[in-house]
């Protein structure tokens, strides 16, 4: 009796050590950046190489939470992020369900569709920054060519005609990824559930909705935070595309311009923090939503 | 024999070995084929220049320079530069810096006083030697000079009957208005009136703080800490220029840099542009759709009882506190910004020297007969409130620039504009 608690205690006293190098990395490259971002926070800290950084308490947080150019920038993330993950989402899913079928070449169309994910997302964006310039882009002369517009169009100019244009960019980046991981969810379905169902006289689209559908929704929910957390991070797409513009800021490019351009650890770890909790948010609902549903 | 050899390669590598140790021991002294480098431009036309230079340097010294390329943006410069001052990095010996950054540079620079003797440094225009010193200390040595410019086609004022170019904005205009739709009337649909840089970065920042002096607006924020930008003459003069947006300028200058603007000129696709001077060699290239069929002349005023406006810009040479070859740069320095490098960067670039007296050369005004013209630009150059704001300038700057910039795409009313700038300003030099 006794050697069994010794074991039990040995094996606890092992798994503890096993762990240890584990936890350790993930505070030397999570928590101490974190913790530092925090401090940071609470000071103005100039990062100019001249001026000492001195405590401000909470100010840093007020002065970005009653900037109107970062809610704009939380706007223009939202928006992107619910427009590109949902297309992305349905779009990922059909291109899945097509290459899950059997047919000639399937695995070629595999790769090919994998192609605009493994182009850099810097060089696709400027090439579709080019194509969508105003006088000389292809999109614009196209579209004047077959007279679809009177004139030609500066898409990238307003944030009414840049959004949509930055969301379908993304939209035909990303929707690879979407699709490879449902596949892999695809690939975990039994071919005889299918069989049965036909057999009860189910028709395809019933069999999309009855099993398909409930089957994969692990699959799409983990794919589906990937993305939004992705998503709401974007930085590289509307740097590239419309880098600059103060109303087509993301919150990422909001965090940017104070640490990189205005140098100011102090206001933009503020940002940073902020932003980590609006992340936050996210990840707790789909984790609350997950738990809901697969119990 | 098996002894000889031995001992042979037990020399060898005992020499090896000292010449190593010695390597290591030897304190990098000027001219013992250091390496230094250099952060600046390394594309285009400039960049080859800048190449040839420094490979004639290093061939002349013993040295070698490796040159570490800048963004094309110069806001994306500045960045990637604070990085690496921030770190203080002793990567990088030298760099070229704009002329606005002298605030920000100061604590990481070198007083080059050290390595230029007063009467030199006399030989500069004093404006941007004086730009150039913080707090009694010489940031950086100037090396090519700019100024807003209006470039616009001979061919086609002429065609439309103009003998002038024009005076004011409100000509501008109504010539440009002409002559677009004459051009576009005859086929040429991609024809604009008028080009410049409505992107919101620094370039936005150089033509609006033009519009606004030209019409009696200010530079922002004074040189004694007024902040001005919120008043009448500002907010007409922001107004003039959102009305030009799709008129007689494209829907897309808002997001156009000067390499977009030069793209459509030189193409022959518009009738003005207000550019730097780097544009005038590349558009006189006998491969230009506009060589030969243009000339620059000063940027017009705002109405009759405006001024005229050129925003000072340029580019200058600076040694880093942080680099262990300081002594080895600046002489890099001196040899990039010679008065006969700087002639030859005149000739060959059109780029303005920043030596007055090269103004008078005969070689230079042969290639550049216009640069006659420049000294009394220049002269007027305005500049952007870098000195004031320091090392915050670039946030004045970038708040000022996203504003104009939303002016332009019609996502603000000017009047909320320089309310907003105006805001910015107050927090940042009270």
């Amino acid at each position: 009796m006794a050697k069994e608690i010794d074991l039990l205690e040995r094996q606890r006293r092992l798994a503890w050590y096993l762990i240890v190098p584990a936890v350790l990395v993930v505070f030397l490259v999570i928590g101490y950046p974190l913790v530092q971002v925090l401090v940071y926070s609470v000071l103005k800290y100039k990062l100019d190489g001249v001026t000492p950084p001195s405590f401000v308490g909470l100010g840093n947080y007020q002065f970005v939470l009653t900037d109107g150019d970062f809610w704009l920038a939380v706007t223009n993330t939202l928006i992107f992020a619910v427009c590109s993950v949902t297309l992305e989402a349905v779009l990922g899913l059909a291109v899945a369900l097509v290459a899950n079928s059997d047919f000639k070449g399937r695995s070629f169309l595999r790769i090919a569709i994998l192609i605009p994910w493994a182009i850099p997302t810097v060089v696709s964006s400027k090439i579709w920054a080019w194509m969508f310039n105003d006088i000389y882009g292809v999109v614009n002369v196209i579209l004047t060519n077959f007279h679809l517009i009177p004139q030609k169009i500066a898409f990238l100019a307003q944030p009414i005609t840049a959004l949509p244009v930055i969301i379908a960019v993304d939209v035909w980046k990303t929707t690879p990824f979407m699709a490879l991981l449902l596949l892999a969810g695809l690939g975990l379905i039994p071919a005889d559930l299918y069989e049965a169902a036909a057999i009860d006289g189910a028709t395809k689209v019933r069999q999309f909705f009855s099993l398909t559908l409930p089957l994969i929704m692990p699959t799409l929910l983990v794919a589906l935070i990937f993305r939004t957390l992705d998503a709401l991070r974007v930085f590289d797409i509307f740097y590239v595309m419309v880098g600059g513009q103060g109303n087509m800021a993301t919150m990422a490019i909001y965090n940017q311009q104070w640490l990189v351009s205005f140098l100011d650890a102090g206001v933009g770890s503020a940002c940073s923090v902020i932003i980590l909790v609006i992340i936050m948010v996210f990840v707790v609902l789909y984790t609350r939503f997950s738990k809901t549903s697969f119990q | 024999m098996r002894s000889q050899i031995h001992s042979l390669r037990r020399n060898a590598i005992r020499c090896f070995g000292s010449l190593l140790i010695a390597s290591l021991i030897t304190p990098t002294v000027f001219g013992a084929g250091t390496t230094v480098r250099f952060a600046g431009d390394s594309s285009g036309t400039g960049g080859a220049f800048i190449k040839k230079l420094c490979d004639q340097w290093a061939q002349k010294t013993g040295n070698k320079v490796e040159i570490i390329s800048r963004p094309q943006d110069a806001s994306a410069t500045l960045q990637q530069y604070q990085q690496y001052w921030a770190a203080k990095s002793a990567d990088v010996d030298a760099y070229q810096i704009d002329v606005i950054w002298q605030g920000i540079v100061a604590p990481h620079a070198v007083d080059l006083k050290k390595y230029y003797k007063d009467d030199e440094v006399k030989a500069y225009f004093p404006r941007i030697i004086e730009n150039n010193t913080v707090k009694g200390k010489l940031v950086s040595i100037p090396w090519f000079t700019d100024a807003g410019v209006l470039y616009y086609r001979t061919d086609l004022l002429e065609k439309y009957g103009y003998k002038e170019p024009p005076k004011t904005w409100e000509e501008l205009d109504e010539m440009a208005k002409k002559i677009q739709e004459g051009e576009r009337n005859s086929g040429k649909r991609d024809f604009q009136g008028f080009v410049f840089q409505g992107k919101a970065s620094e370039s936005v920042t150089c033509n609006a703080i033009e519009w606004v002096y030209s019409y009696g607006g200010g530079v922002i924020i004074e040189p004694d800490k007024k902040v001005t930008i919120n008043n009448p003459n500002a907010i007409k003069a922001l107004q003039t220029a959102k009305s030009w947006v799709g008129t007689i300028s494209p829907a897309g200058v808002v997001t156009y840099g000067e390499e977009e603007a030069r793209n459509v000129w030189q193409a022959g696709n518009a009738a003005f542009m207000r550019n730097w001077p780097y544009a005038y060699a590349l558009g006189q290239d006998p491969k230009s759709a506009v060589a030969g069929k243009f000339d620059v002349t000063v940027l017009p005023k705002g109405g009759d009882n405006g001024k005229n406006a050129a925003c000072l810009g340029g580019w200058n040479l600076m040694v880093s506190t942080y680099s262990k070859a300081q002594d080895v740069a600046a002489d890099l320095v001196r040899y990039l910004d010679s008065s006969d490098a700087q002639k030859q960067r005149a000739v060959e670039l059109s780029l303005l020297p920043t030596l007055p007296a090269l103004y008078a050369d005969s070689d230079v005004l042969a290639k550049n007969p216009w640069f006659k013209n420049m000294l009394e630009v220049l002269k007027n150059a305005i500049a952007r409130p870098s000195t004031v704001t320091g090392a915050d300038y670039n946030q004045i700057s970038t708040a000022f620039f996203q504003s104009v910039n939303k002016v332009l795409s019609g996502g603000q009313s000017a009047q909320d504009a320089v309310k907003e700038v105006e805001k910015v300003g107050k927090r940042l030099v009270r």
